[in-house]
């Protein structure tokens, strides 16, 4: 019954969201505005509609109501709770839905403003972003449909997944569930899919922002863009906590002693990250000197296609990956969408390449332009790269029929040195001033830095010797790190000058330029990220030894004595294996550590988890794999001195810090600046209401 | 093919309780030197996961194969061009580079010459427009933040 209403809502939620994408185009076509009212109507009914889903959907979760497919798939009596609320996110058609729902949500939050200042952007702005939640919301009811139930045909031993009763069939309910993928069964299932899902969708704002503003040839000003780059600010924000909560995840789950490994649906992610940081970069120019406007949609388009393909990947299976928790008939669908989008953006925009000349001129090669340029080139080259390594098995094996296998060794070599650049440009280019830098201002600027993170590193490196490019890496990151804090200095400095505390100082500096610092506080947070990517890369050390009971092993400054092994039953339908171990550091006692292998019985699945000491030089990771069947006398551990990686963590949160200090609302007050408002300008062959 | 090379190595390491020699004992492959070369290769039938880490029984097989292979005296490479040849290219944690493989090393080196050569094009072309346009040649680095110079600019424009 329940179910039912969940159904009809879904189906209702599906309509609202063809009318809406219909009516607006024909409302915007026809320049009648009545139509386009209707259709922001539509879009905001959807909103409820899907929610009414969405809760339904996550109520017989949470009561595991079995005749329902999609509970059955990913919901148990032996999971908490927590977790089964979660399982909305953890298999196909939830997670679908979810995207659906999280997608018109925005959209409604979009049209929920006032609207006089870009409403000639309104109706196309519809038509795009509801025809990507009507696409979303015709897969969950078409294909992968959440409130399908279980059917039995008497005779047989085959089961059916339909949503109506096929003829001669028997509802069939289990009594139980087979719940979710013992990987999900964690407390980050809280975190990282919901802010990736907002990352993916949030995307979806400023695409249809740049494709209405093609449409109607608003691209010509400016305004639409500034309204983009707040929303991609949003979905690009969490798309960030998305990696990290995934890095994170990653780290403390799979048991393989790091955090990224290029698997490809994380790259899925990190593409979209890339194309729309450039973004966030190259409209900056847009906006302060109206140059590279072109490329900035450009940007848009490519930041929506890869959402769509992270989308893909994640969910068909295609591509080989860990994260191939369901495998289905949607890559045929999603290819054509995403094909046809692509193309359809691409053309759109060649069509209006007028309306998006350059205002300025290049004055100097020697410009913060030149080093946006620069810097946009990489970030695309990165994404290519990524790009490239991804898709390959697949071309490889069109092309030479072999199945071939592209790892993280690969990732690492091809994106480092363009990771590195993409670095160095990122501490130097705020010395560039627009228009024309003097070089020898900017030899001044950068010299104090640059001498004090040559010594810096070469001690560091001396007491690290362990690579050759540790020393380069990490002279690097002293030296951007350097160039950022001068930069804060230079700032107060100039403040205390006027009889301001350093305190009030920083907090005023940092008050009238948000941007500029927040962006500052947010390239921080990147290189503190870094710092535990290049620990991963080349500092990390490890070794495997089976010992007795009392038998330590040591690794570094580290030891670590194994003391007893029990098993017992844990939560969740799983038999936990722990190991006490105690680690000491040149031969004192630090902590004692618990490495556990968890066997979920029903799946037949064991998970490694790891026991972590964490300090900022360096974590000690410690895995249990292997032991004695009979007694446990003797067990076989993993250990590993992961160095710097958690600056990785320090560093997201940095991140996220610098970007709610950039990006926090202003308030009303900076309106006043302007001379003349902007709509109040004419505005030649654009009626519309 | 590998069963009875298996059944030998279980053959030989029974053989060798028997003998033990504190030479043998010291030239028997510790877990790190099996696990530095299972890093190289990839689960054959795992999704996406390396040998090293993969949980799998078979995996675990696999690993105590690489340990014989070692015991007999293999070297790293020929380990790796045993498991190349009994389950395919797929092992390696990084595709050989040859034949239609070696595009994935060449084409990231071509994109990023070709956007160079596009950016240098890009900034060219605003440059030369910037010379016949013939403004009055602003050669001074102003002191007032760029910020403040665009915030005046803007208005100026808006004012227009």
């Amino acid at each position: 019954m329940l179910a039912d209403i969940g159904l009809m809502a879904l189906v209702v939620g599906f309509i609202l969201a063809v009318y809406a994408t219909a009516v607006s185009a024909w409302g915007g076509w026809r320049q009648e505005w009545r139509w386009v009212e209707s259709a922001r109507r539509a879009t905001l009914l959807t909103v409820p509609f899907l929610t009414i889903s969405v809760v339904i959907v996550t109520y017989s979760l949470f009561v595991m109501d079995f005749s329902l497919a999609y509970v059955v798939d990913v919901s148990s009596q032996a999971m908490s709770p927590f977790l089964r609320l979660t399982a909305l996110w953890g298999g196909q058609s939830g997670s679908v839905l979810f995207w659906a729902w999280l997608m018109s949500g925005f959209v409604a939050a979009v049209l929920w403003r006032k609207w006089d200042r870009d409403r000639d952007l309104m109706p196309y702005f519809i038509t795009v972003a509801m025809l990507t939640t009507a696409f979303f919301t015709g897969i969950v009811v078409f294909i992968t449909n959440p409130f399908a139930r279980l059917w039995h045909i008497p005779g047989t031993t085959e089961l059916i997944t339909a949503v109506f009763q096929p003829t001669g069939a028997v509802p069939y309910i289990p009594q139980d569930g087979q719940g979710l993928n013992p990987l999900l069964r964690h407390f980050g299932m809280i975190g990282h899919p919901p802010t990736t899902y907002l990352g993916f969708t949030g995307f979806v704002i400023p695409y249809a922002f740049a494709i209405s503003a093609l449409l109607t040839g608003k691209s010509r000003s400016d305004e639409w863009i500034r309204t983009s780059r707040r929303w991609t600010l949003v979905a690009w924000i969490f798309l960030s906590i998305g990696l990290v909560l995934g890095g994170r995840w990653a780290y403390d789950v799979l048991g393989w002693g790091g955090f990224w490994a290029w698997d490809p649906v994380e790259n899925a992610m990190l593409m979209p990250w890339l194309t729309g940081t450039a973004f966030l970069h190259s409209v900056m120019m847009t906006e302060k000197r109206g140059m590279l406007k072109v490329w900035s949609v450009s940007l848009i388009i490519l930041t929506y296609s890869l959402s769509l393909f992270g989308t893909f990947i994640t969910r068909t299976g295609v591509i080989s990956s860990v994260h191939s928790f369901s495998k289905s008939a949607l890559g045929p669908v999603f290819f054509v969408f995403i094909g046809i989008t692509f193309v359809a953006s691409l053309w759109l925009l060649f069509k209006r390449l007028d309306t998006l000349k350059s205002e300025h001129e290049l004055e100097s090669f020697l410009s913060r332009e030149s080093a946006f340029v620069l810097q946009n080139v990489l970030f695309l080259a990165i994404t290519f790269v990524v790009f490239l390594g991804t898709v390959f098995p697949l071309l490889s094996e069109l092309v030479t029929g072999t199945k071939i296998t592209v790892g993280p060794p690969y990732f690492q070599k091809a994106t480092g040195p363009l990771f590195a650049a993409l670095v160095l440009l990122m501490g130097l280019a705020p010395l560039f001033a627009w228009r024309k830098q003097a070089a020898s201002r900017l030899g001044r600027a950068a010299l104090a830095p640059l001498v004090g993170s040559v010594v810096w590193a070469g001690i560091w490196g001396y007491t690290h010797r362990m690579h050759p490019a540790s020393y380069f890496a990490l002279w690097l990151v002293a030296f951007v790190v350097m160039l950022i804090l001068f930069e804060f200095i230079k700032g107060i400095q100039a403040r205390m000058k006027r009889g301001e505390n350093p305190l009030i100082a920083l907090a005023h500096l940092m008050g009238r330029n948000r941007r500029r610092y927040g962006g500052y506080i947010i390239h921080l947070g990147v290189v503190m990220i870094g710092l535990g990517f290049i620990g991963d890369a080349y500092f990390q050390q490890e070794t495997q030894v089976a010992l007795a009971q009392g038998e330590s092993l040591t690794l570094g400054a580290y030891s670590l004595r194994f003391d007893n092994l029990e098993m017992y039953p844990g939560s969740d339908g799983r038999e936990v294996l722990e190991a006490t171990t105690s680690l000491f550091k040149n031969g004192e006692f630090v902590r004692t550590l618990k490495p556990r292998r968890d066997f979920f019985v029903v799946q037949q699945q064991p998970m490694t988890i790891p026991a972590v000491y964490p300090t900022p030089a360096e974590d000690v990771y410690v895995l249990l794999v292997g032991w004695e069947e009979i007694g446990f006398g003797a067990s076989t551990f993993r250990m590993f001195l992961n160095p710097l990686i958690s600056w990785t963590w320090t560093g997201g949160f940095v991140l996220i810090l610098g970007t709610l200090i950039a990006a926090w609302p202003e308030g009303r007050k900076k309106r006043a600046y302007a001379l003349a408002p902007g709509r109040l300008q004419p505005q030649p062959g654009l009626g519309g209401d | 093919m590998n069963k009875p090379r298996l059944l030998l190595a279980l053959l030989a390491m029974v053989a060798s309780l028997y003998t033990v020699s504190l030479v043998q004992a010291q030239n028997y492959p510790t877990d790190d030197e099996v696990n530095a070369i299972a890093k190289k290769l990839y689960c054959p039938v795992c999704p996406n996961t390396p040998l090293d880490v993969c949980e799998t029984q078979a995996c675990a097989d696999w690993r105590a194969q690489i340990r014989d292979q070692l015991a007999e005296g293999w070297s790293e490479e020929q380990v790796m061009a045993y498991f190349v040849e009994q389950y395919g290219e797929r092992v390696l944690a990084e595709p050989e580079r040859s034949g239609f493989n070696s595009l994935i090393w060449i084409l990231p080196i071509v994109a990023v010459a070709l956007g160079l050569f596009v950016a240098v094009q890009v900034l060219r072309s605003w440059h030369r427009a910037q010379n016949t346009a013939a403004e009055s040649a602003v050669d001074f680095v102003p002191d007032v933040p760029p910020e403040t110079l665009v915030k005046i600019e803007r208005e100026l424009r808006e004012i227009a």
